[in-house]
């Protein structure tokens, strides 16, 4: 996607300081309420439509998950799992809405080498900017939950948007908009998360007892969170990390390993002035042109 | 429906049995998330399979499939034994008082009720009978303790669906059924309620009506019919299905649910004799005594002003069936060579009738078939050969088909009959593709065509056709503005008030305001009765889009319009007492005020009537009451009784001498390619799936991207036994087919214990086909036995027999 929201930038990959910002947006978020989902894969459908992506016709694994898995032209997917609950003993379907967390502490936005081709606004949307993506592969490394993916076909690196076209002119993004039970729900995440809490404690009232919203503080917090029934144990949940962070490789690539190679640099750079400060300019010796003389051939 | 879709919310508990509505209805079951969120209800599911519903319940029973009505009958059961059921309602609102005929009896060792004629699958049913007094009415018992009431042959005929019994039949753990019926029980009081939400899970079997029947039963001895939040649900599997079976589409019966005259009623006056409506009780108001100004109405609706009075309104021109001539019944015929010619509208029947190469076969048959459809149908295609998917020699089949391509709904204007008997009128959005013309204009050509064909040519009767009414402003494309004004109904004549004749209710050609002012003597019409008040002089009522519902209660009274009346909870009066006060504050809906009766629905009563008259709430019945006991209303008994699907694992724990539906319909040749369990021995079940809508959506790109090809189901344990890999090819294959798949193993396919055996399921999802976007597939009615319903002959989908092996690979692609 190319960004829409020049406006309220807050991080921007690849660039140092804060860019300017002419507007601060209310921080959004999606609740995806595990608890509620029919796994109807409206959302998956309503996420084509609106971005006007077209899978392949696949077939069948031997699962409900259809794509297998999310791809740049698959954006969301429904993961389902069939968990057998030790402490019931009863069987327990297990659907999860993957696609982008839209962290507040992106992982892919620290990765990413290429100016501005991955953004985030200042309402928390974390948005791909195609026309600046060189498709290395970083941000699939720097992503804790495994999102993007890089299209074969222009190798860009594509995933949800979370409609970020539709957000700024005042739109839920489309899963929402189509979800019939209400299991996916938009709004400020200030809401979101009292929303969260007033579902977790139907569910504990349901026998959930372990009942939470999943909204990790290792990446900060996200912008798309989860109600889950069991939030003691995300990896049931298709894989869910338990505590994400930032893959340390990445954090040292921006963090240490960036700083002690800034300092490198600077170092050469330093000592390679105070070597022409002491020592004044190189200059070639008799004996070198001699050499080259020699190598070159010409006898000369 | 008996209630309606947004009516969910206020449900206590919600029983999702015979269906699967977060998958098969998943914008209805935002009411079920609706009651779950803000009414704190709890979802019970009870299903052979783990279900998407399933998925989000409070609690989840597995069941053997096509057990419901033996599950159903322990639930109720458990109710008397435990006295958890509403006797006050009971007492007074069903037939449980009435005394039945000293002739009636069942035998509970043979399975059989009195009057069984065994050469002829049929009962003599005038024993199955109430007693009748001198005064002319029907003989009650208040107390409830006459060993011939209702109350205690029901009893006594319940009795022997144990919780022990259940598990033996239905293979649903003890403990599992009896927090099933724990929950169930919780509503018996008036303070709660309890939904039913049904579909084709009850309605696909051999018996499928009673297990229906028992489902009423169980809400009346509950007392949640009437009230919000109750009611028996049926979740109709297309936007508009429930408008067609309004309208009369179905064989035996006209428009409004009239009966299709029979070859024994020869004349009006005959057809009218045989429906007595004499309340059975003093004061009831019976209400279907109006029959006759209806069916007047129906007539003249018809043929105009070439019905007349002397010619009975035109009586002799509609057909009188010999039989019912169900989608069965027709392909039967069409399968000997009777039937000819096949006008195939908006219908995939090589796919969607049992039996597919018994289906082909037929299809040979014909001279000509005419598919009108927005798709092109497999039906309409059934000549071509697909390879293995369908294999015909097309150079033998001389049937010729015509295609006439017809808009798709969005590309018209009309309205869809939904679930509630909600009419919703919809606007058209876009011009239909290429030369497809809207079904109506297909269907008026061919009108015209054909009459000019009997005015130039002369013919057999010609006068159903020659006098038909066709007064539309283009007799070419009668607009869906005019066919619905003509449902409606209009005066033909100034109405006069009949309580105060100097008053007019409706001057001639103005529309009526309701059913309330349809005539017997031709000086009304309307197409459909019980569509009276959809359009009347106030406009097109079913185009309203006031969401408003100032109780809160989910009523929405000036959203569309619901029949009957716009009457959004049937049976309302009874969520008051005899007395007309609420049964609880709870669920106050419809209470007498000293005056009338108020509430925030339209009263299912008449208006005004007291309390003091004793006039029964259910007043479409001839008791006032509900019954218990359905009289000679059902095939097979006036009691739901188990019997076992025609092709079953097990025997019949009950009485083995009479296994399945005694009076169920089978033709010469299907009985004979039933299969047994010893060949096929587990038991195979059909159903949707949430990514598709019957065989439409597989030519949609993005349905066919998310739930691209033919799967069956099975458990962990029948893969190991039989060597299947998860997402394998496999061969399942009945005595009537074969198809192939490929295998998803999951344990959402429960194995069960029946009665000491192990009972292993086979699910199977329709939709799939050889045309469209999803891979080329079989159909799963390959398999399927031609058989249906005793009362209604849908066929029997979903429990039948098959085996099944693994498979090195796949279907050649041809």
């Amino acid at each position: 996607m190319a960004t829409l929201q020049s406006l309220d930038l807050q991080r921007r990959s690849a660039t140092s300081g804060t860019p300017p910002a002419a507007r601060k947006t209310l921080e959004v978020a999606k609740l995806i309420d595990v608890s509620k989902c029919i796994g109807c894969k409206a959302c998956q459908v309503a996420c084509m439509e609106w971005n006007d992506l077209r899978e392949e016709v696949g077939e069948v694994t031997g699962v409900y998950d259809n794509p297998h898995d999310l791809s740049p032209a698959t954006w969301t997917l429904m993961r389902f799992t069939e968990w057998d609950n030790p402490d019931t003993g009863n069987l327990e379907w297990l659907i999860r809405k993957d696609g982008c967390m839209h962290c507040s502490d992106p992982g892919c936005l620290k990765a990413c080498p290429a100016p501005g081709a991955i953004v985030q606004y200042s309402n928390g949307i974390v948005d791909f900017v195609s026309e600046n993506c060189i498709g290395c592969g970083y941000c699939v490394k720097g992503c804790p939950f495994n999102i993007p993916r890089i299209s074969k076909a222009d190798n860009k690196a594509y995933k949800c948007t979370l409609c970020s076209d539709r957000v700024a002119v005042g739109q839920a993004p489309a899963c929402v908009k189509a979800c019939p039970t209400q299991a996916l729900v938009f709004g400020s995440k200030e809401d979101m998360i009292a929303h969260g809490e007033e579902r977790v404690a139907d569910l504990k009232s349901r026998g959930y007892d372990k009942a939470g919203v999943y909204d990790p503080a290792g990446v900060g917090g996200t912008h798309v969170m989860y109600v889950l029934h069991h939030a003691d144990k995300p990896p049931i949940y298709a894989g869910l990390p338990l505590a994400p962070k930032i893959s340390p490789l990445v954090e040292m690539w921006k963090g240490l390993t960036k700083n002690v190679g800034l300092l490198g640099i600077g170092f050469a750079a330093v000592f390679g002035f105070m070597h022409y400060v002491v020592n004044g300019p190189n200059r070639v010796s008799d004996e070198d042109e001699q050499a080259a003389a020699k190598l070159k051939g010409d006898g000369t | 429906m008996t209630n309606s879709w947004t009516d969910i919310k206020n449900a206590d508990i919600v029983l999702v049995m015979g269906g699967n509505a977060a998958e098969a209805h998943p914008c209805g079951f935002k009411w079920v998330a609706e009651a779950k969120a803000h009414n704190n209800a709890r979802l019970v599911v009870v299903d052979p399979r783990f279900t998407r519903s399933a998925a989000v319940s409070d609690y989840y029973c597995p069941i053997r499939a096509g057990t419901d009505t033996a599950y159903l009958l322990g639930v109720i059961n458990y109710l008397l034994t435990t006295g958890k059921y509403h006797a006050e309602y009971v007492k007074h609102f069903t037939n449980a008082s009435y005394i039945v005929k000293d002739t009636f009896a069942f035998n509970p060792e043979e399975g059989l009720y009195s009057g069984y004629n065994a050469e002829r699958r049929t009962y003599d049913r005038s024993s199955w009978d109430y007693e009748m007094g001198e005064d002319g009415f029907a003989v009650r018992d208040l107390t409830l303790e006459h060993p011939r009431s209702v109350f205690q042959l029901l009893k006594q005929h319940v009795s022997r669906y144990t919780p022990e019994m259940v598990e033996r039949i239905c293979g649903s753990p003890k403990d599992k059924f009896l927090k099933v019926c724990e929950y169930i029980g919780s509503t018996g009081n008036g303070e709660k309620s309890m939904t039913i939400m049904y579909a084709l899970g009850w309605t696909q079997h051999s018996y499928g009506s009673q297990t229906i029947r028992t489902a009423g039963m169980l809400q009346l001895m509950l007392g949640n019919m009437g009230v919000p939040g109750g009611g028996v649900n049926a979740l109709r599997g297309h936007s508009n299905v429930q408008g067609l079976t309004d309208i009369g589409l179905l064989s035996q019966s006209t428009p409004g649910y009239l009966a299709m005259p029979t070859d024994r009623e020869p004349t009006l006056a005959s057809h009218f004799a045989n429906r007595d409506f004499r309340p059975l009780q003093a004061n009831q108001i019976s209400f279907w005594q109006n029959y006759n100004k209806f069916y007047v109405s129906l007539l003249k609706a018809m043929y105009g002003t070439a019905a007349t009075k002397d010619n009975e309104f035109g009586y002799a021109w509609l057909p009188k069936i010999d039989k019912v001539y169900d989608t069965l019944q027709q392909f039967e015929l069409m399968h000997q060579g009777q039937m000819n010619g096949y006008i195939c509208q908006g219908f995939n029947p090589l796919l969607s009738v049992p039996n597919k190469n018994k289906m082909r076969a037929a299809l040979s048959k014909l001279k000509f078939l005419v598919s009108i459809d927005p798709l092109e149908t497999e039906t309409a295609r059934f000549w071509e050969n697909h390879g293995e998917f369908n294999d015909i020699d097309s150079a033998k089949v001389q049937t010729e088909v015509f295609m006439l391509p017809s808009t798709c709904f969005a590309e018209d204007e009309g309205s869809f009959t939904n679930s509630s008997r909600t009419l919703n009128w919809r606007w058209k959005a876009a011009d239909g593709p290429g030369e497809s013309r809207t079904d109506t204009v297909i269907m008026a050509d061919l009108f015209l065509r054909i009459r000019d064909l009997y005015a130039k040519n002369g013919g057999a009767v010609p006068e159903p056709i020659q006098n038909l009414d066709w007064n539309y402003v283009q007799a070419r494309n009668p607009s869906p503005d005019e066919l619905l004004r003509e449902l409606n109904g209009k005066a033909l004549a100034d109405l006069k008030d009949p309580t105060d004749p100097t008053k007019i209710l409706r001057r001639a050609g103005e529309q009526v305001d309701g059913f309330a002012q349809l005539r017997d003597d031709g000086s009304t019409m309307s197409g459909c009765w019980i569509y009276s008040g959809a359009y009347t002089e106030a406009g097109n009522m079913t185009a309203r889009r006031d969401n408003t519902d100032p109780s809160g209660l989910g009523v929405h009274p000036k959203w569309g319009f619901a029949w009957p009346a716009n009457r959004r909870v049937l049976y309302n009066r009874a969520s008051s007492d005899p007395n007309g006060k609420p049964w609880s504050a709870r669920k106050q809906y419809i209470h007498w005020n000293g005056s009338r009766w108020v509430g925030p629905d339209v009263p299912d009563y008449a208006p005004t009537l007291s309390p003091e008259r004793a006039a029964g709430p259910f007043i479409m019945n001839a008791e006032g009451v509900s019954r218990l006991f359905a009289r000679k209303l059902m095939a097979e008994g006036p009691f739901p009784e188990h019997y076992e699907p025609f092709e079953s694992p097990v025997a019949n724990v009950l009485h083995p001498k009479t296994p399945t539906n005694p009076a169920a319909r089978v033709f010469k040749g299907d009985m004979e390619v039933f299969g047994t369990a010893k060949d096929f021995p587990y038991v195979a079940t059909t159903y949707r799936l949430t990514e598709h809508f019957h065989y439409w959506t597989k030519h949609v790109k993005l349905n066919a991207i998310v739930q691209p090809e033919f799967f069956v189901e099975i458990s962990p344990d029948l893969a190991r036994e039989k060597g299947i890999q998860n997402g394998g090819w496999v061969r399942v294959f009945s005595n009537r087919g074969s198809v192939k798949a490929k295998a998803v193993v999951t344990k959402r396919i429960p194995v069960l214990k029946v009665d000491g055996k192990t009972v292993h399921t086979v699910g199977m999802p329709i939709h799939f086909g050889f045309i469209g976007e999803t891979k080329k597939s079989f159909g799963v009615n390959t398999l399927t036995p031609f058989v249906g319903d005793a009362n209604t002959q849908t066929p029997e989908y979903k429990a039948f027999l098959v085996d099944i092996e693994p498979l090195a690979s796949g279907p050649a692609v041809s």
